[in-house]
């Protein structure tokens, strides 16, 4: 990219504009000049509890106090009774491994981690997390039995993870 | 209201990587086809939809800008986006636009422009289309990632293995070098995908479909237009089923199998008149999504094309070859031809136009009997899935 960028500039000057011509094809291209960078802001006020019970090591959902449904990740409104009544749970932290995978070509915005094992598992209380795994993947067995725990990310927040039990 | 819809013309550009044309450009290179096969000109288009997932390429108002190209202003148009779907979702809608009457005559064009971004950034955006708040925020997941989820669910459950992955790339490698429009068109061996490296265990490189440019393009008549312009080459849509999935992969019941892809294909079958319980009878073969090697396999099984369980034994045995049961992706599928994200879903439209109408490349043309071709075409990991049935007839035979 810095070289492409190098040779855009040399050109700029030459040619006039920002322009390259592609390698492999011969074609000419303009490089764009307009850079867009994107950070969401996203809102979580109606799951506050969730976060609140992360930082002290726990992992809320929610469950609908008219039916009982329970929904992880956590919902604010009950489709099956139009409801919104609801009641934050702490779910059993422990559960079942069913799939997983080791993410090796990773986004750029995941670039300052090493190749990541992501794990789905199946929480003894029913609902299943999707989350990374915390441990070898090769010693995964199948029915491997996992742990939910909190740990600190490298960009400083907390985040829940998988472990073997 | 028209009672069937025709495709009566089709176009395909060339796809791989485009850095000789501009998105318009690139869109004409399949219009321009479409509308010679048809025997039609842009004014005779009523109204037109545009598949394009877009986010890596730098026009937006793709409908706007073909109106302008291609002189299709001040006709109707609409954008259509179902993520890898979404060429599925705009025949729908041109589909469904002529079955009510409210046109005659809809063209459906799917174009992506992938590579006017980089690469990484191009991971990096295909990775959001699940759940980006929950998946993708904290855990980075990619496209391949949510398909090895299952790929190792599935060898998990059934003891299908590494090598039977490989083996749908061998097979789609082999038709794809048939394919003048493919991407890649060389063959490979099981060697070469087991020894190329690691993107989301347990795919490799050669497990996976490539980033694409490219256009495909379909012209939609209603019945009564097929019998006033004297149309003798066209295919019909016998059915369509749409299924959606959720975000969430962890919402989800199992990993060896897309809901939204069995829901889909239970309404097709239905509305085509096919026997659920044995659906290979009344087909000459099929495209599935094979975006990576094992969702063809799962693909197998959703479709009904074999037991639950069984879609690995089927690629083992070369049932999905010219000759087997069923021939699958013999384009290539989006493995070898390329998998430009909006034009997928209208390139299998048009793959079943070839194939019925006995116009595929020498080496690559199925055995054409019953006269009917299967379409099945997901969106993410399953959050959207089409499946469409074509016809030389109005009918399935049984
Ligand atoms: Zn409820």
């Amino acid at each position: 990219m810095d070289k492409m960028k190098e040779q855009v500039m040399k050109n700029m000057e030459e040619l006039g504009f920002p322009v390259i011509v592609d390698e492999k094809s011969g074609a000419m291209q303009w490089v764009d000049m307009r850079e867009l960078r994107l950070r969401y802001i996203i809102s979580i006020e109606n799951i506050k509890p969730f976060y609140e019970g992360l930082k002290e090591g726990k992992l809320m959902g929610t469950k609908c106090k008219k039916c009982g449904r329970v929904f992880f990740p956590p919902q604010k409104d009950c489709p099956s009774c139009l409801d919104s009544d609801m009641d934050w749970v702490e779910l059993k932290k422990e559960g079942t491994l069913e799939t997983m995978t080791v993410v090796f070509v990773r986004p750029p915005s995941f670039g300052q981690y090493d190749p990541y094992p992501v794990a789905i598992a199946k929480l003894d209380d029913g609902p299943r997390i999707l989350a990374w795994y915390n441990g070898d993947p090769q010693q995964v067995k199948p029915g491997q039995r996992v742990k939910v725990q909190v740990s600190r990310r490298r960009e400083g927040y907390l985040m829940y993870e998988l472990a073997p039990l | 209201m028209s009672e069937n819809v025709a495709i009566i013309g089709t176009g395909h550009s060339r796809f791989g990587t485009r850095r000789d044309v501009n998105i318009a450009e690139l869109c004409w290179e399949s219009m321009k086809p479409a509308f010679e096969t048809a025997n039609l000109e842009p004014k005779d288009i009523e109204f037109f939809v545009v598949s394009n997932a877009g986010m890596w390429s730098s026009e937006a108002a793709v409908p706007a800008l073909m109106a302008e190209y291609a002189d299709l202003a001040p006709k109707g148009s609409m954008r259509v986006e179902a993520a890898c779907a979404s060429g599925s979702a705009a025949i729908r809608v041109g589909y469904t636009a002529i079955k009510s009457g409210m046109a005659d005559i809809a063209l459906v064009i799917g174009i992506e422009k992938m590579q006017e971004s980089p690469n990484p950034n191009v991971i990096e955006l295909i990775g959001r289309f699940g759940s980006y708040f929950w998946e993708f925020e904290n855990f980075g997941l990619t496209f391949p990632a949510y398909y090895a989820l299952h790929g190792t669910a599935y060898m998990m459950k059934y003891g299908a293995t590494e090598e039977d992955f490989a083996r749908v790339a061998v097979k789609n490698h082999y038709y794809g070098a048939k394919n003048p429009y493919a991407q890649f068109q060389k063959e490979i061996d099981i060697e070469t995908v087991m020894k190329s490296p690691y993107i989301a265990w347990p795919f490799k490189l050669f497990d996976c479909s490539p980033i694409t440019d490219g256009s495909a393009c379909v012209i939609l008549a209603s019945e009564e237009k097929v019998k006033e312009l004297g149309i003798d080459e066209k295919i019909w849509i016998l059915g369509q089923g749409v299924g959606t999935g959720t975000a969430n992969l962890s919402r989800r019941e199992e990993f060896t199998s897309l809901a939204s892809a069995r829901y889909a294909a239970e309404q097709a079958y239905k509305m085509a008149g096919i026997d659920m319980d044995d659906p290979i009878k009344y087909l000459d073969g099929a495209n599935v999504h094979d975006c990576f090697t094992a969702p063809e396999i799962i693909a197998y099984e959703d479709l009904r094309f074999c037991k639950r369980g069984e879609g690995y034994k089927l690629i083992r045995e070369e049932q999905t070859y010219i000759g087997g049961k069923i021939p699958v992706n013999i384009d290539g599928g989006l493995k070898s031809k390329g998998h430009p994200i909006g034009a997928t879903g209208v390139s299998q439209a048009v793959e079943a136009y070839k194939q019925l109408l006995r116009k595929a490349e020498p080496g690559r043309q199925a055995d054409i009997n019953k006269g009917v071709w299967l379409a099945h075409n997901v969106g993410g990991t399953g959050h959207y899935t089409y499946v469409t049935i074509y016809g030389l007839e109005k009918e399935v035979k049984g």
